[in-house]
């Protein structure tokens, strides 16, 4: 099992639905969120392109912030899922400098939180919050080594692209481009 | 308990109050009387609600299985898609999630819907009824009992009757509080309700079409997009605009491979994703369109069957577009000829499976129902009204009215005040109203008292000076609200509405590729003394007699017999929130067959006798209008998915996503005036009006260098709205020239330009 996400950066709109849904599922305290959308802007007059991602903890198969965690409370669960502990976390945010992808915050109530891939939904079937709230069903969650999933169908059709590749992490968050 | 005595007492003093303010209604910060003084903070450790959070003792998840699922449709837009609000045993609602079974949003809401709990949560919401009254020799307001502000309003709603006669009472009105309002006002006898969703908004779109295919495209519109070949659209800013299925649906249809055609001076999110991208010259549309019709009939790429089937007028219309060729259209519109030509044979290759979408605010330049004949005049020419693709026929289910006397007739309505303006508005125009209510020399108003339902009018009517004299000159202004919006600071009585999530309110009985069926119900318990806009006319009604009209304890009492006699029930209803019925007729033109559409002739009509009958242009014509001077830029404005007009500015939830507007600026116009990206500004228009905020800048090669673009609903000045006071710029405070379409009476507000003040301007702001 290699739990994935793959999202069409032609359908997005940027309307940030998958950060609010994500708040209002988990509790993310107002003025933080767990995911967000960026928009990069290519060209000039008229002839312009723009990019919107909606961006998140890319569950890196190699994740620095892991390995960095001095008390074990960032691990990586079962599906590759990388999960912070909140009882074991100490707040010490070695993480958060260690993340490539900025995608880890300090929460007010003393620990480092981060996308979980909606855990505690994917346990019940369902998809994560992000995914099933999003008005351009541009995003596709599931099992890589499932070779009919949707994902791994959809990753076999489209060109993609993974963020910072540079950093060795092996993110699993896939952008169809 | 009180005492009826003492409740007639205080009646008695608030409305001798109420009269001495006659001279001037000044504007009242409700803050003044500490409510809804809370920090900037209140919203963030307000949402924590306890909910288990992962590594926590508890099972992940777990509360959620004892979470309370009620059924509700979303009034955070018009869109009103269908969804479960999610309630703790304690009663919180902690999420709002889309109903599957809804059409409109396929279990899917937008960021506004899902950001509906902040609207229930939002500390500065109005909690109490307000009344105006003078305290040593300043106007404030105090707060009043429910008893007390009803039947103060009551008394003078009597008293306007007995002098003026009931039409003298008018309503301005958004969403599902304006049902219940609307019902009141026919009770009383005045059908002076007007809407700015028709004279700011769609009412340009809709007359347009109506005297083309005899019927407008309605709301939710029967654009058929999920199953297009080609997507036209021309400034409508699908995606930042958050209509759901619409945004749903566009993104099937790139899924589908369509090619989408966006037309807009401003690379719009919409326009990112076309195959054609139009740049524009802002307000020279009708020039393109009318080029795009001569390409289809002179290249003969024009739907031939179709039109001799369906459509009148052709010969009219071939003979007067033949000098209308891209070439021409070039020199206006800025377009290629080529372009012009190759996207109008993208259309015809996809045809009739091609939407030139008439997009929603449609009120630009003031011959705006002239442009949206011209965009049905080349639906008509390539078949698609009708149409797989195109649009297709709605159907629906008419509930029964719950049965009550007969409304009165009103011995003159709004019609009697156009004097021979307007001839085509087939709603009540607002400014029109508005005007109404404004003495001239020695004739009184006509309109006396507003009830102003859910509208903050003073971010929604361009027209200030009209607004201000109008407020100034009635006898009696009632708001009702959720929040204290601008508006409510120059009410005579405030009354403050529970949200939607904590009321009954109409079924809604949608009309599109189905009927479906929705309730919402309260979820929770009503905060502070808020209360449903239902029980509020209710009460106001007994009070004037009108006890009739109300023939019930609660409103689930007229839902429940409302369901019955279509085959449901309240008790079906609240178990599964939608029912989708199924259609009778066909949603297409069946081939072979004929169609009469809802005209005159029962034809399309392409030369249009109606308009030509009311002296306008029977073709629509392309009329040249004012250019920006040097150092100035149109204002162009729209919308952001993230909020509502200015009806979300203060929720914390989304104030999150998006606090504050900005102001996109080309980075050759930046670079002339030397202004930095995030460096704030002040924007001053060609009359001199000034922004009351300065506003963000945001340097883009998305923007014209002609133009400049703000998101509409920001710049708010009433202080008790915490989280939005004073964040970016409110558009309509710019919009002082108003570019009004006599056919209809709607307010072009895209004629206004902008210069940047770098130093503050020292603008006093009445807040």
């Amino acid at each position: 099992m290699r739990y994935a996400m793959a999202i069409d950066t032609k359908k997005c709109v940027g309307c940030s639905d998958c950060v609010i849904a994500c708040q209002t599922e988990n509790n993310v305290p107002l003025g933080f969120c767990r995911d967000w959308v960026t928009e990069t802007v290519d060209g000039t007059y008229p002839n312009v392109s723009i990019e919107l991602r909606s961006e998140r903890c890319n569950h890196c198969d190699n994740s620095p912030c892991v390995r960095c965690c001095p008390t074990g409370a960032s691990h990586i669960e079962d599906g590759g899922i990388v999960l912070v502990t909140q009882n074991k976390c100490i707040g010490c945010g070695a993480c958060i400098q260690a993340c490539p992808y900025e995608a880890r915050y300090s929460h007010p109530d003393g620990y480092v939180d981060k996308c979980t891939f909606c855990i505690h939904r994917v346990r019940k079937g369902d998809k994560p919050a992000c995914v099933a709230v999003c008005p351009t069903r541009c995003m596709y969650f599931g099992d890589l080594e499932d070779p009919n999933s949707e994902i791994t169908n959809v990753l076999k059709n489209r060109k993609f692209k993974a963020l910072a590749p540079e950093a060795g992490t092996n993110p699993q968050i896939y952008y169809l481009i | 308990m009180h005492q009826i005595s003492d409740v007639c007492q205080t009646m008695n003093e608030s409305h001798n109050e109420l009269f001495q303010m006659k001279t001037r209604r000044d504007f009242i910060k409700i803050s003044a009387l500490g409510l809804g003084a809370a920090a900037l903070t209140a919203g963030a450790s307000k949402m924590g609600m306890g909910f288990p959070l992962l590594g926590s003792e508890n099972e992940p998840g777990s509360e959620e299985n004892t979470l309370r699922r009620v059924p509700t449709y979303c009034e955070v837009c018009f869109w009103k898609c269908a969804g479960w609000a999610h309630v703790t045993e304690d009663g919180n609602i902690i999420k709002i999630t889309g109903n599957d079974d809804d059409p409109q949003c396929n279990g899917r809401l937008c960021p506004r819907g899902t950001g509906g709990v902040g609207m229930f949560n939002d500390p500065d919401r109005l909690k109490t009824p307000l009344i105006r009254v003078v305290k040593d020799g300043e106007q404030t307001y105090r707060e009043a009992s429910w008893e007390e502000a009803l039947s103060l309003i009551a008394s003078k709603m009597s008293d306007l009757r007995s002098k003026y006669g009931p039409e003298s009472m008018a309503l301005f009105m958004h969403g599902a509080p304006g049902t219940h309002f609307s019902h009141l006002l026919k009770a009383y006898g005045t059908l002076n309700l007007a809407a700015p969703s028709f004279a700011q908004c769609r009412g340009p779109r809709d007359v347009g079409f109506e005297a083309t295919f005899g019927e407008s495209v309605s709301s939710p519109e029967v654009t058929d997009i999920r199953d297009t070949r080609c997507l036209v659209l021309i400034g409508s800013h699908i995606g930042e605009n958050m209509h759901n299925g619409q945004v749903q649906e566009m993104s099937q249809a790139i899924d589908n491979g369509a090619v989408i055609i966006t037309v807009d001076p401003r690379l719009s999110t919409a326009a990112s994703k076309s195959k054609y991208w139009l740049p524009i010259k802002p307000s020279t549309d009708i020039a393109l369109l009318l080029s795009w019709i001569h390409v289809l009939i002179y290249d003969d790429l024009y739907n031939k069957e179709y039109v001799s089937t369906y459509a009148e007028g052709f010969d009219e219309l071939k003979a007067y577009v033949k000098k209308f060729t891209p070439e021409w259209a070039y020199g206006i519109t800025t377009l290629k000829p080529d372009l012009i030509r190759n996207t109008a044979r993208e259309m015809a290759n996809a045809a009739p499976s091609v939407i030139i979408h008439p997009g929603r605010h449609a009120a630009w330049y003031g011959d705006d129902v002239q442009r949206s004949r011209a965009m049905a005049i080349l639906n008509a020419l390539l078949g698609s009204w009708g149409n797989r693709g195109g649009f297709f026929f709605k159907e629906g289910i008419k509930l029964p009215e719950f049965p009550h006397p007969e409304y009165p007739k009103p011995a003159w309505t709004w019609k009697d005040l156009l004097n021979g303006k307007y001839p085509m508005a087939n709603e009540a125009p607002t400014n029109l109203v508005i005007e109404s209510s404004i003495p001239t020399g020695d004739q009184e108003a006509k309109i006396k008292g507003w009830i102003v339902a859910g509208t903050n009018l003073i971010s929604a009517i361009p027209l200030k000076e009209e607004l201000s004299k109008a407020m100034q000159s009635l006898e009696l202004l009632v708001v009702v609200d959720t929040m204290p919006m601008e508006i409510t600071g120059y009410a005579d009585v405030v009354l403050p509405e529970c949200t939607y999530l904590e009321r009954y309110d109409d079924i809604r009985a949608t009309s599109h590729r189905e009927p479906t069926l929705c309730l919402r119900m309260p979820a929770v318990e009503a905060k502070n003394q808020t209360k449903p806009a239902w029980w509020i006319a209710k009460q106001l009604g007994e009070r004037l007699g009108l006890g009739a009209y109300f023939n019930y304890t609660d409103f689930s009492e007229v839902l429940d017999w409302q369901l019955k006699q279509v085959g449901s029930s309240l008790d079906e209803m609240k178990r599964i929130g939608v029912k989708k019925l199924s259609r009778e007729s066909s949603p297409y033109l069946e081939p072979g067959t004929s169609h009469t559409f809802k005209t005159a002739s029962g034809k399309i009509q392409l030369y249009s006798h109606e308009l030509a009958e009311a002296g306008f242009d029977p073709l629509p014509a392309f009329t040249k209008h004012p250019e920006p001077e040097e150092g100035f830029y149109r204002l162009i404005y729209g919308r952001a998915p993230m909020h509502t007009f200015s009806r979300t500015a203060n929720n914390p939830n989304l104030v999150a996503l998006m606090p504050e507007n900005s102001v996109w600026i080309n980075p050759q116009v930046a670079k002339i005036w030397g202004i930095k990206k995030d460096q704030y500004v002040w924007l001053k228009n060609q009359d001199g009006a000034v922004s009351n905020f300065a506003v963000k800048v945001r340097i883009t090669e998305r923007i014209r260098w002609d133009s400049v673009y703000i998101v509409h609903g920001f710049g708010h000045h009433h202080k008790p709205l915490h989280f939005a006071y004073g964040r970016g710029v409110n558009d309509t405070e710019l919009i002082t020239n108003v570019m009004m379409d006599p056919i209809m009476g709607g307010t072009g507000m895209r004629g206004n330009f902008i210069t940047f003040l770098t130093e503050d301007p020292g603008k006093e702001v009445e807040a």
